[in-house]
C-alpha cells in the first residue's frame, strides 16, 4: 500500500494533478454547479467546458513550445506571431467582397498559417544556422513581431464580421467546442508524431547534446528547423482562435504574455528547461492548472487584476512541491514514520 | 546535466591562447595579434561591441545634424541610468548561469511602492531604505528557491515577476504621480560638466553602482566565485568555494539593483504606474548579452554591459533623430538592429571554432 503510495507521489505528474484537484475543490465549494455540464440548443455548457475552450489557445501553444524546450530552446516570439496571424486573417477577411463566405475564411486561415511557417523557419535559422541562444534570436522577433502586426493593421484594431471566422474561437461541433477540438488535434498529432516515431527521441537527444547527436547521425539542424517551425504554426493557430473570439485583431494585446502561459505550463507539466526530456502528457495538465486557476479567481470573486499574484502562488507553490529537495525530505519523513511504526508493532 | 558535463572543459580551452605554449599578441604582428583579441571568448565579444557601438555613433553623426555632441553622449547615461544598474544586477546572475525575469516588474512594484508610501506622507529617506531592502529579501526568496530547492531560475524568476507585478496592480490600478519635493528636486537636478553640458544625480549613482560591481567581481572573493560557478559549478564546490551562499546572494544583488533601479525609474517619471517597465527585463538581458556575457556563465563584463545598454540607448536616439517612424516601424526597427548587431557579433567572433 505505503509501496503503491510512494510510488505514485514519486510519478511526476502527481503535484500538477493534486493541484488541479485542489483547484477543482475550491471551485466546488464556491460555486456548487462547476461540474455540472449541460446540453442546451445541442451545445455543452459548464464551468469545465468553459475551462477547456478558453484554455485551448495557451495549450496549443504550450505542445509547440514543450517540443522547443525539448531541445532545450525557448521561443518568446509566439505571442507576437499569434498577432501577426490574426492581423493577417482579419485583413484578408475585411479586404474581401465576401467576408461571410468559408472560401473566404479558408484562404485568410491558409494564408496566416503560411506566414507562421515563415516566420518559424527564421527562428530555425537563427537557433540552427547562426547558432545564436534561443532567448536572444527569438526576442528579436518577439519585438519586431507586433510592429510587423501593427503595420498589418495600419495600428488599428481591425473588426471583422464574419460567422464562419467568429466560429473558430467560439463555434460549436457536433455539440463540442471548436477551439476544443483544434487543440485536440494539435495535441494528438504532436503526442502521435513524436511519440510514435522516433522523432521524439530525436528531439531529445538533440536537447541533450546537439552536437554528440549530429556525430551519432541526428540532423540536428533540420530538426530544430522542424520545431521552430512546428511551434510557430501552434503559435498562428492560437492566434487565429484568440482572434476569432473576439471578432477583432489587436496588434498589441493579441496574445501578450501568452509565452509566459506557456512555458509555465510545460514546466509545471515537469519538463526540464534543460532540454531532454519532455511529457506532453504533463504540458496538457500544466495548460489546465492554469486555466483553472484563472477561472477559480473569477469564480471566488477575486478581484481579476490579482490574477497574477495567484499565479506567481501556484507556480511557486508545485514548484517547491516538485522539488528534489522536497522529495528528499517527504521520504525522510515517510522513513521516519514506517520506523515509528516497526518500533510500536514490536513492543505490542 | 550535460552543463556539468562541457563546463569543465571550457575555462582549459580558454586559458590556452595565453598558456605558455603559443606566444601572446605581443608575439605576433598586429594584424593576428587583433584576430587573437576578437576571436577569445573572454575579450572578442565585448571588443566588437565598443567598435560596433563607436561605429553606429559615427553614422550617426555623419547622418544626422547635431548627433555628433557629447550631450548627446550624456543624454545616453541619463536616459538609461535605471537600465544600467539593471543590467550591472543581471549581468552577476547570468555570470553565474542564471536569468532574472523580474526585474522589470520590481522597477515597475518599487515605483509603486514609492508612489503610494510618498501619498501618504512618508519621508522619501525612509521610503528609498525600505524599498531597497524589500526587493533584496524578494532576491533572498528567488535565491533560496533556486538554490534550496532547484527550482530553474527562469521559472522562479518568472514567479516573482508574477507576484511583483500582481502587487503592483493590487496597490492601484492607475498611475500614482509623485509631489515630494525631494524626488521632485532629485527628478529635475543637473550637475553641469562645464561646455553646456550636463548630468542628472541618476548617473552619478549609477556609474558608482558600476564601480563597485567592477571592483566587486574582479577583485574579490565573492566575484572570483560568481565567475567560477558560471565556468563550472561542480568544480567550484570541488575547490570549496562558497558556491551555495554565492548563488543566493547574485539574485540578492539583482533584487537590490532592481530596486534601485526602480527608485531611480521614478526620478525620471516621477509616478508609479503598475504597467511601466514591461519587457525591460529582455532590454537588460539583451544588453548583458550584447556587452558579451554568455548566457551559459562564465565569460563576461560588467563595463561589456554597460556597453550593451549604451549600444540600445543609440538605437534609440537614432530613432528619435530619424523623427519620422511611427510606433510600429520603431518596433521593427528595434528588432532589425538588434538581429544586424548579434549577427556582426556572430560572424566577427565565430572564428574561433
Amino acid at each position: 500500500m505505503s509501496a503503491l503510495l510512494a510510488r505514485l507521489v514519486a510519478h511526476r505528474l502527481f503535484w500538477p494533478i493534486v493541484m488541479l484537484l485542489v483547484l477543482f475543490a475550491i471551485n466546488l465549494v464556491a460555486f456548487p454547479g462547476f461540474f455540472t455540464v449541460t446540453v442546451r440548443e445541442g451545445h455543452l455548457f459548464g464551468s469545465l467546458i468553459d475551462i477547456l475552450r478558453n484554455g485551448a489557445p495557451t495549450l496549443i501553444i504550450a505542445v509547440g513550445m514543450t517540443l522547443v524546450i525539448a531541445t532545450r530552446g525557448i521561443d518568446l516570439s509566439v505571442g507576437a506571431v499569434a498577432a501577426i496571424s490574426g492581423a493577417v486573417a482579419c485583413s484578408i477577411i475585411l479586404g474581401s467582397p465576401e467576408p461571410a463566405s468559408p472560401a473566404t475564411v479558408a484562404v485568410a486561415v491558409a494564408v496566416a498559417l503560411l506566414i507562421s511557417l515563415v516566420l518559424g523557419v527564421w527562428n530555425g535559422f537563427l537557433v540552427a544556422v547562426l547558432g545564436i541562444q534561443p532567448i536572444i534570436a527569438t526576442l528579436i522577433l518577439m519585438t519586431a513581431g507586433r510592429g510587423v502586426a501593427m503595420l498589418i493593421t495600419e495600428g488599428q484594431i481591425i473588426t471583422v464580421n464574419s460567422p464562419p471566422f467568429k466560429a473558430l474561437g467560439s463555434g460549436f461541433w457536433f455539440g463540442i467546442p471548436i477551439a476544443v477540438i483544434i487543440a485536440a488535434v494539435v495535441f494528438g498529432a504532436a503526442a502521435l508524431i513524436t511519440r510514435r516515431t522516433a522523432l521524439g527521441m530525436f528531439i531529445e537527444s538533440v536537447g541533450i547534446n546537439p552536437e554528440a547527436s549530429r556525430q551519432a547521425g541526428v540532423r540536428a539542424r533540420g530538426l530544430l528547423f522542424a520545431v521552430y517551425t512546428f511551434c510557430a504554426f501552434c503559435a498562428a493557430i492560437a492566434g487565429l482562435i484568440l482572434t476569432a473570439n473576439t471578432a477583432a485583431a489587436d496588434a498589441n494585446n493579441t496574445g501578450l504574455f501568452i509565452e509566459l502561459d506557456a512555458i509555465l505550463a510545460v514546466v509545471i507539466g515537469g519538463t526540464s528547461l534543460a532540454g531532454g526530456r519532455y511529457s506532453l502528457l504533463g504540458t496538457l495538465v500544466g495548460a489546465l492548472v492554469i486555466q483553472t486557476l484563472v477561472t477559480t479567481v473569477y469564480t471566488v470573486g477575486i478581484p481579476p487584476i490579482a490574477t497574477m499574484v495567484f499565479k506567481a502562488a501556484v507556480v511557486t507553490v508545485v514548484c517547491l512541491l516538485q522539488s528534489p529537495t522536497t522529495a528528499e525530505a517527504l521520504s525522510g519523513f515517510r522513513r521516519r514514520l514506517a520506523v515509528r511504526a516497526g518500533k510500536g508493532a514490536a513492543v505490542s | 546535466m550535460t552543463k556539468l558535463l562541457d563546463a569543465p572543459a571550457r575555462p582549459g580551452r580558454a586559458k590556452r591562447p595565453a598558456g605558455p605554449g603559443q606566444p601572446g599578441p605581443s608575439g605576433r604582428s598586429l594584424g593576428s595579434g587583433i584576430r587573437a583579441l576578437l576571436t577569445s571568448p573572454k575579450y572578442g565579444p565585448v571588443t566588437v561591441t565598443a567598435v560596433l557601438f563607436l561605429a553606429i555613433f559615427v553614422i550617426g553623426g555623419v547622418r544626422y545634424r547635431g548627433f555628433f555632441s557629447g550631450q548627446v553622449f550624456l543624454n545616453l547615461l541619463v536616459d538609461n541610468a535605471y537600465l544600467i544598474v539593471l543590467a550591472v544586477g543581471m549581468t552577476f546572475v547570468i555570470l553565474t548561469g542564471g536569468i532574472d525575469l523580474s526585474v522589470g516588474a520590481v522597477v515597475a512594484l518599487s515605483g509603486m511602492i514609492a508612489a503610494s508610501l510618498l501619498q501618504t506622507g512618508w519621508s522619501p529617506w525612509t521610503v528609498i531604505p525600505l524599498i531597497l531592502v524589500l526587493t533584496s529579501v524578494l532576491g533572498l526568496l528567488v535565491g533560496l528557491m533556486i538554490h534550496v530547492f532547484k527550482v530553474q531560475p527562469f521559472i522562479a524568476t518568472l514567479a516573482a515577476m508574477f507576484l511583483a507585478r500582481g502587487l503592483c496592480y493590487v496597490i492601484s490600478q492607475s498611475s500614482i504621480s509623485i509631489t515630494d519635493e525631494t524626488f521632485v528636486q532629485l527628478a529635475v537636478a543637473r550637475i553641469p560638466l562645464g561646455g553646456g553640458m550636463s548630468i542628472t544625480p541618476s548617473v552619478i549613482i549609477a556609474l558608482v553602482v558600476v564601480a563597485i560591481a567592477v571592483w566587486v567581481l574582479h577583485a574579490t572573493r565573492f566575484g572570483r566565485t560568481v565567475y567560477a560557478i558560471g565556468g563550472g559549478e561542480q568544480s567550484g564546490l570541488l575547490m570549496g568555494l562558497p558556491v551555495a551562499r554565492t548563488k543566493v546572494l547574485v539574485y540578492v544583488v539583482s533584487g537590490f539593483c532592481s530596486g534601485l533601479a526602480g527608485v531611480l525609474f521614478t526620478f525620471y517619471t516621477l509616478s508609479g504606474y503598475p504597467l511601466t517597465a514591461i519587457g525591460t527585463e529582455l532590454d537588460a538581458i539583451a544588453a548583458v548579452v550584447i556587452g558579451g556575457t554568455l548566457l551559459t556563465g562564465g565569460y563576461g563584463f560588467v563595463l561589456g554591459s554597460v556597453l550593451g545598454v549604451l549600444v540600445l540607448g543609440v538605437i534609440q536616439t537614432i530613432i528619435t533623430f530619424e523623427g519620422t517612424l511611427s510606433s510600429w516601424w520603431t518596433k521593427i526597427f528595434i528588432g532589425a538592429l538588434l538581429l544586424v548587431f548579434i549577427i556582426l557579433q556572430r560572424v566577427l567572433t565565430a572564428r574561433r571554432r
